[in-house]
């Protein structure tokens, strides 16, 4: 495997964020780097997702580089039966660098085993995201000015939703204080509770999106509450209103709190918020390029600032 | 007493290897990891026999064979209790536990139907997570499986 992959934010270590964090703010300050000139990048989208794939080859080509590869599965040859494994191989006779994302949980850790090019995993199915991670990272210090200390709740599908997984892993490593706010069917996994409790982070569960909870958060880290993870409908009609933020549910909050959430949002963000100093995902989207540089650039063994 | 009972139950082994003290649950899949089905010497499986320790277990005896140490081990993914005789002469020569491995490279099917494991003609890869219970991380999806209820690939 080549050491420059990004699999899995669980697979980095604390200065290995900060390095990436440190490069994402170079990035915003210098947007147009040309540091992959001659470099050819690979987005090989397995799974379409217009969104993620434009924030990757924005990031590329603001860097220089050019851009191969295929936005679904139907115009590539997995249509014609090709293993994943050929696809890797041949690709990685052509590019520097791969970005792939895959409906199938484990492609991109299976795909660093069969070449030696950089892979980074822009989403396996529902296992791991880390760019929209280091996004959302980026995005905390940026608001707070830090990642020390701070007091993070997270609303609505905490079972599911692998960006909040995710995003508690890496926070770990900076002291946080956690409010998990859902309902009983969509509550945080067991395991991740169990993280927190061994290493002593402090955390609170909530069904109810009080204004304490609301109130004492520094980020409100959003989600979306899919229908198709209720059995039953009426159980969905019911809960999706409870976690959904309105504009009349931010008159108290700290100074400095942000809402963040890895978008697209349906109803669990009032559109009357949108206008609100405390919004922040939009912005939050446009970090994504600069975190994604670098990824890119540490994948590629590039210092940005040499 | 039970002893003596299980042994006449199952006939008595000249050289080879014994494995006893498998959870009844434990046996057939034991048989599917050692790849026993085709085995081409005698293998006599006993199981629900009475057990001082367990109540109820299996015992699997192979004659003329003799397996590699890691091969015996992944019994202990399904069978942590398990003990391995190698028998030589009628004597037990050797007696030990099996030992868990830290990875399990094939063996064990992934529970997860999007896993690429079970698209893509590749090998399983499972972390051990936690003993007693024993509990495994597909190296691919992360999926955590308990190891008593693990599948075990053909
Ligand atoms: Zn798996």
């Amino acid at each position: 495997m080549n050491q420059g992959s990004l699999v899995s934010i669980d697979d980095i270590s604390k200065e290995q964020i900060l390095d990436l964090l440190d490069r994402a703010a170079y990035f915003e300050a210098h947007p147009n780097s040309k540091l992959l000139d001659g470099k050819v990048v690979a987005t090989l989208f397995f799974e379409p997702s217009t969104r993620t794939r434009l924030s990757f080859e924005t990031a590329v080509n603001r860097l220089g580089g050019r851009v191969i590869g295929f936005s679904d599965a139907a115009t590539s040859s997995t249509s014609k039966g090709e293993t994943l494994k050929d696809t890797i191989k041949m690709v990685s006779n052509y590019a520097d660098l791969i970005v792939m994302r895959h409906h199938l949980e484990g492609a991109a850790r299976y795909a660093t085993e069969v070449t030696d090019v950089p892979i980074v995993n822009a989403g396996d199915g529902a296992n791991q995201h880390p760019s929209q991670t280091m996004l959302d990272l980026y995005s905390i210090v940026k608001t707070q000015g830090r990642l020390e200390n701070l007091t993070i709740t997270m609303v609505g599908d905490l079972k599911y939703g692998r960006t909040v997984h995710s995003l508690l892993m890496a926070m770990r490593y900076f002291n946080p204080r956690f409010r998990f706010v859902s309902s009983p069917e969509l509550e945080m996994p067991r395991e991740y509770i169990e993280i927190c409790r061994d290493l002593g982070i402090e955390y609170t569960e909530h069904r109810d999106f009080s204004p304490e909870v609301i109130n004492s958060s520094d980020i409100i880290y959003m989600t979306r509450v899919q229908r198709e993870r209720f059995s039953d409908p009426m159980e969905y009609e019911k809960v999706k209103n409870l976690y959904s933020l309105r504009r009349d549910m931010l008159g108290n909050t700290r100074p400095g709190m942000r809402i963040l959430h890895p978008l697209p949002r349906v109803n669990e963000i009032d559109r009357d918020v949108d206008d609100c100093p405390q919004a922040y995902y939009f912005e939050q989207a446009r970090n994504g390029v600069f975190a994604r540089q670098a990824i890119i650039t540490r994948a590629l063994n590039i210092d940005p600032t040499r | 007493m039970s002893q003596q009972k299980t042994e006449l139950a199952v006939a008595a082994l000249r050289n080879g290897t014994v494995i006893d003290h498998i959870p009844c649950e434990a046996v057939y899949k034991a048989v599917r990891i050692l790849r026993l089905e085709d085995a081409g010497t005698a293998v006599t499986i006993g199981n629900n026999l009475p057990s001082d320790r367990m109540g109820r277990k299996g015992i699997i005896k192979v004659a003329d064979r003799f397996f590699d140490e890691s091969d015996l081990d992944r019994i202990a993914i399904i069978a942590p209790t398990a003990v391995v005789n190698i028998i030589e002469d009628y004597k037990v020569v050797e007696k030990r536990q099996v030992q868990l491995p830290q990875t399990i490279k094939g063996i064990v099917h992934c529970s997860n139907p999007k896993c690429i494991t079970n698209n893509e003609p590749m090998e399983t890869c499972f972390e051990v997570v936690s003993t007693n219970p024993t509990r495994l991380r597909c190296r691919y999806c992360n999926r955590t499986i308990g190891g008593v209820e693990a599948e075990i690939a053909q």
